[in-house]
Formats: C-alpha cells, structure tokens, sequence
C-alpha cells in the first residue's frame, strides 16, 4: 500500500474552510482534495466533476426512457390482445374501435367489432393489468420493506383469507359481488392475524411477522380444504376448486370500480413512501438515524400491499409467482432503490399478466386457469434468475 | 453552532502538510461555544437491573475527536445510541447543539447527528452511489426522492474521500475500507455537525484503518464534532484529541489522550499489562513524537529474536507491534 502522499499547500490553504452547519444547504468545497489524498492516494487524476455529473444525469434519464418504452411496450401489448381471440380482430380495427369509444376520434364502428373490443375483451384487459399492477408493485413494496428477496405479496397470509372467504361465499351461493367483499374481508382479516401474532408475540419483529403470516397462511388453507371437503362435488367444488386456481374470466366492467380505486390509492401511498421504503431497505438503525419514521413507513407499506393484494386476490383468484417474480425482473432493469423500481415493476406486472391471460385464453378451447399458467411460467424464470444473481441476493 | 474555522494551532508550524498530525493539532474547542454534545446525567438499562450506563456525563465540542474506550460490554454502543436517538435513557439528558435531544424530531436528529456503522448490509445491490444518496434523506421533504441535484452532491461527497470512481459499483461488491469510506460519504451528505462512529475500523485491514482515521481527523479539523467507540488505545492516542474510558456503565477518565490514556489506566481497563510509551518519528513531519501503547507479554510471552526475554520489560517500540505510524 502506498502511504498517504502529503497534500501540497494549495490544498492546505482551503482546508480550514467551516464545515456547513446542519441544516443549511451547500457542502463546504475546502479540503476536498486533502481528504481525497489523505483517503486514497493511489487514485489517479481525477476526471472532471463535470463530465461525470452529465454521465450520471445520462443515466436519470436513461431511467425515464425506460419506463417510457415499458410503457409504450404495454400500450402495444393491449392493442394486440384486444385483437387475440376467436373472434380475431386487425390492430387497426382495435384502434378504431378505441379511439371512437374512448376519445371519439373518427367514426362509429358498428356490430360485433365494438362488442367485441369494448364488452367482451375491455374488462378481461383491464383486470390483467389491474391485477398484474397491484401483485407486482405489492412484492416490490414487500420485498424492499422484509429486506428479502424471496418474499412474495401473499407473505402475510393474504391470499389464503381471501381464498377461504371466496370458497365460503360459493359454497353458501354469495353473487360475484359480494363473493368479492367477503373475499377481500377475509384476506384483510388473515393480514391483520399476522400482525396480531407480530405484535403481541414478536414485539413487532419482522421476522415474526413474516412467521405469523405463514401460520395465517396455513391455517386459512386447511380451512380452504375443509370447505372443499364439504362441498357438493356436483356443482360448488368444482367452482371453487376453479377459483382458486386463479382466472379472469368473470371480470366485469362495474366489478373493477372499486377494486380500481382501491389499487389506485395504494399504488399513490406506494409512491409518496417510496423513497424512505428505499431507506429502510438498508437496515432499521440506520434508517432511523437518517430521519425515517419506521413505524409510519412499516404502517404505510403493509395496508397499502395488503389492500392491493387482498383486490387482486378478490378479482382474479390466486395467481402466484407474478409478485415475487416481476419484482426481481424490474430489479435488474433499474436496481434496487424502490421509487425507480416501483413503476417499472408495476408496468412489467401488468404487461405480464396481459400476456399470460392472452395464452390462457388462446392457446386451447378451453379457458386456461391463471395462476397454474404463472406457477409454470415464473417457477424456471425464477430459476434462471437464481442463477444470474442468486449469489447477490442470498 | 458556529462550526467555524477553529481547525488549527500555530503550534503545529512546519508541520501543516502532514496530515498524520491533524487531530492530535486540534485545539480544544473554546468554551464559549455551544457544545455539540452535551450528555448529563444518562442512564440505560434493559429490564429492572440490566444496567448498561450509569450517571454518564461528557460534553463535546466541534473539531474534537472524542474516542470512547473500554472493555466489551462497559457501555460504549449503548451511549452512542442514546446519542442517536436509537434507545430512549432512563434517567438524564443529552443537548444536541444546545437543543435537547426529545425535542428534536427524527429528522431534526437526523440532520444535526450522522451515524456511520461498522458496515451495512442489504440482500440487495444498491450501488455506492444509491447508499451515498441516502444522506439526503432528513434534508427531503417527506414525499420526495432524490432528484439529479442530490445525486450530484452525493457523487461530490465520494469524490471527495477519493472514490467517486466507485460510484456505480454495488456496495456490496466493495472491500471494507471502500464500505466504508461510502458510508463515512453518506454522513457528509447528511451535513450533520456531528459524526459518530461505531468502531469504524474492525473490520479494516491495516492501510484502510488508517486511511479512514486520517479522514475522520481530516474532518474533525474541519469542524465536525466526532464520536467514535475503538478497541485500539492507540487509535485515541494518534488520531484524537480526547478520550473518554469507559468501565461498566461509568466514566472513569476524561481529558486529552496524552493525559488520560496511560499504561496504569489500561492496564486497569482492559486487565492485561500495557504499556505507553513515546514513539519518536523522523523529522520533517511536524510532530516529533506520537505516543502508542503496547501490551507487555509476560514471561511465556514470545520473545523478539535476538533479545533476551529480560529486555522486554522496557518494551518501548518493540517490533512485536508496531504502532499505527502512517507518515513513514
């Protein structure tokens, strides 16, 4: 190692320069290069300031223009799948079609054209990215706020509440609607025993809470096999048995209302957190000590995933793997800092779940169930991944 | 509190352009000024009689180095987060730049007082650049993120220990002292008056423990107030220019390292025999002399080859341990 080279008086005359007082704006510039040689005496000249600071402002906008293209990718990716289907339809027509209905650019298009585009596909549409959107984004949120990889939205035993409140409410013949609420009551209610646990047992520890959601989560999944076990296996087993395996098929334009808001809400909370959640990430006293609000940060992220995740459980069933995958695919586009990762991860979640619901419904006669799509899809991508970074993460 | 430019004594002369000196130059702070902390009275313990400190009191200025020694568990940490604010005490108060400690918010505490770790760890790559950035946190309004302008001022801070050119690679890819340096980076960033370290050099080798101490007293001279726990009685004696010793829960010593840190008190502290003597170093350095300690091996110690094992009770600058002399 070279010994630390003496700083020459120039650097010596700036040195004594007050150090900023805290609170005020503006760093002291004297003694730079004193610490800087004092520090690192092997480092070469150094490169201008400037030049750098223009390469790094390259970057914050290389980040922009990617989630400007995710987004022109996705608009791309909707106008397809209105077009997939039995009743094929050309992109132009789907454009038509939209820009008449929604901006009313151009003329009426008639018949089955419109009632294809605008009853039958729109609300399987919008629920993929309803749905893709409020997973992704919610395992982003759950993974910067666990510090952990390899946790998903259902981590607090979300899913399975709402599993077993929609198995309840098709076995004692509940309308979708209030299929949904029970469904998204439970889930809240699975999410808030898991708290319970954490609290009164763990002292608000993470760990313990990541372990009172996977208690929830199995205990509401026995309760899901007894309701399966006492079900007709003529008519409501297999309806649940359905349900559960995830699907957008029963999306309806008045049931997204409410589940849209509620996504759009949490999706704002997720975004005004976004930057202390991104603190957090690093270590609890070390956050604290940056002046992050832990407990009201903690509060924030947990409702708002869990609200987000508890809608799209009460939508389309439960569809694993979108929340734990995406959020690592949209890691390796813009790294880990949330407020970068949250609408990236949220675009791709959409996009994902868009294009998985287009196989679902195209590839066979039949309509294919979703979350068995993702589990199949997710499972070797989650591999590869492990494989490209899994040394990073573990 | 006037952070102002008390950074350095006539009498270093000739010696200005070392840095190896910086600390042990400092003046001690005047005491007209607002100190920058004042602890009186504190006390914490876990559960009824789990005591950690006891009655501490100890008042720090700007442009001191303070280093806080003692054996495991004689309450070092459980001060410095009192200090942060990360542990509530029991009894007394602590003043943060005259204000007290449970007046400020979170984020007032955040912007007078930085805290630098050991290290961090994330299962996620954030790059040095991202861990940097965050010492902007307390200064952002609530709901914002960091903009191109804080970016640029964090890569400024790493530019300014010398490592601007890591920017881009992730934290955790780094060695320790390079950690390290982006964490001491990031308390620049927080512009906070006051630095406290938890035993920033335990991890180090020998050539990043000194680069990170000569920065920490490059820093105190520019008027920081540093607190900093250490198990190198030698780290107080060459670095700092105050040293606090520490004995379950209680201070028992306070003053200027040359004072406070002698053989007797650690020998008592640490309950080995140890030994400070004066090391005197080439001239042309300014200081003429730094003081270090050395432990003194009994007779089953090792003996320097060549040296009867009765010269080792006038152990002075023996070659068994070489004093953290980086000017050479």
């Amino acid at each position: 190692m070279s010994r630390p080279a003496p700083p020459s008086d120039a650097d010596h005359d700036a040195a004594p320069v007050p150090a900023t007082r805290p609170g005020e704006g503006g760093s002291g510039d004297g003694g730079q290069a004193t610490i800087a040689s004092a520090a690192t005496p092997s480092t070469g000249a150094p490169k201008g300031r400037g030049g750098r600071a223009t390469a790094r402002l390259r970057l914050t906008l290389g980040d922009h223009l990617r989630v400007v293209t995710l987004g022109v990718v996705l608009l791309v990716l909707v106008v397809i799948s209105f077009g997939l289907g039995r009743f094929a339809l050309s992109p132009w027509t789907v454009l038509r079609v939209l820009g008449h209905e929604l901006f009313g650019i151009g003329d009426a298009v008639g018949g089955q054209d419109r009632a294809v585009v605008m009853d039958i596909r729109m609300p399987r549409i919008l629920a993929a990215l309803l749905v893709g959107a409020a997973l992704a984004s919610s395992g982003a949120a759950y993974q910067t706020m666990f510090r952990n990889p390899l946790v998903s939205p259902e981590i607090l035993g979300v899913a399975a509440g709402a599993g077993f409140g929609a198995s309840v409410s098709i076995l004692i013949g509940l309308d979708t609607t209030l299929l949904q609420i029970v469904s998204f009551g439970c889930g809240l209610s699975a999410a808030a025993l898991s708290m319970a646990i954490a609290r009164f047992v763990g002292r608000g520890s993470l760990i313990i809470l990541v372990l009172g959601g996977i208690i929830i989560g199995a205990m509401f999944n026995a309760l899901i096999s007894s309701v399966q076990y006492f079900a007709n296996p003529e008519t409501t087993l297999p309806e649940i048995t359905f349900w559960l395996f995830g699907s957008l098929a029963r999306a309806s334009m008045h049931g997204l209302i409410v589940p849209a808001i509620i996504v759009g809400v949490c999706l704002c909370i997720l975004y005004a957190v976004r930057w202390q959640l991104t603190v957090l990430a690093t270590g609890d006293d070390e956050a604290r000590s940056l002046g992050v609000n832990r407990a009201r940060i903690w509060a924030l992220t947990i409702g708002a995933s869990t609200l987000m995740t508890a809608t799209a459980v009460s939508v389309a069933g439960i569809i694993g793997w979108v929340g734990l995958v995406v959020p690592h695919l949209a890691r390796f586009i813009v790294g880990p800092s949330f407020n970068r990762l949250l609408p990236v991860a949220a675009l791709i979640g959409a996009a994902y779940l868009l294009a998985v619901d287009d196989v679902a419904r195209t590839a066979t006669s039949l309509d294919l169930p979703l979350g068995i799509l993702t589990a199949l899809i997710g499972a070797p991508f989650f591999v590869g991944l492990l494989a490209k970074a899994g040394r990073q993460w573990l | 509190m006037a952070l102002t430019g008390r950074t350095r004594t006539s009498e270093n002369g000739n010696g200005e352009t070392h840095p190896d000196q910086s600390a042990p130059g400092l003046p001690a702070a005047s005491s007209t000024d607002t100190p920058q902390v004042e602890v009186s009275g504190l006390s914490f313990g876990y559960g009824r009689n789990g005591h950690r400190i006891v009655d501490v009191s100890l008042t720090v200025h700007a442009a001191e180095v303070c280093c806080l020694l003692g054996p495991n568990g004689a309450g070092k940490t459980t001060l410095l987060r009192c200090l942060l604010g990360l542990l509530r005490p029991h009894g007394g108060t602590v003043r943060l730049a005259g204000r007290d400690l449970t007046d400020l918010t979170p984020r007032e505490l955040a912007r007078r007082v930085a805290y630098v770790p050991q290290s961090t760890s994330s299962p996620f790559p954030f790059t040095a650049l991202d861990i940097a950035v965050m010492g902007r946190t307390p200064h952002l309004g609530l709901l914002e993120a960091p903009n191109a302008t804080d970016r640029r001022g964090a890569l400024e801070q790493l530019d300014r220990l010398g490592i601007a050119h890591l920017a881009e690679r992730s934290f955790a890819a780094l060695s320790g002292g390079e950690r390290q340096l982006v964490l001491l980076a990031r308390a620049l960033v927080q512009q906070a008056g006051i630095l406290i370290l938890d035993e920033p050099t335990a991890a180090l080798d020998y050539g990043n423990e000194v680069r990170t101490l000569l920065v920490v007293a490059e820093l105190a001279r520019e008027g920081h107030c540093i607190i900093m726990t250490t198990h190198q009685p030698s780290h107080a004696l060459t670095y700092s220019n105050r040293a606090v010793l520490m004995r379950a829960g209680a201070v028992i010593a306070d003053g200027h390292p040359d004072d406070v840190v002698t053989g007797e008190r650690l020998s008592d502290l640490y309950g080995v025999p140890v030994h400070v003597t004066g090391v005197s170093l080439p001239p042309g350095h300014g200081r003429a002399e730094i003081r270090t300690c050395v432990p003194i091996p009994g007779p089953s110690g090792i003996a320097p080859s060549g040296t009867a094992p009765s010269g080792i009770a006038q152990a002075g600058p023996a070659p068994t341990a070489p004093p953290p002399r980086s000017g050479r």
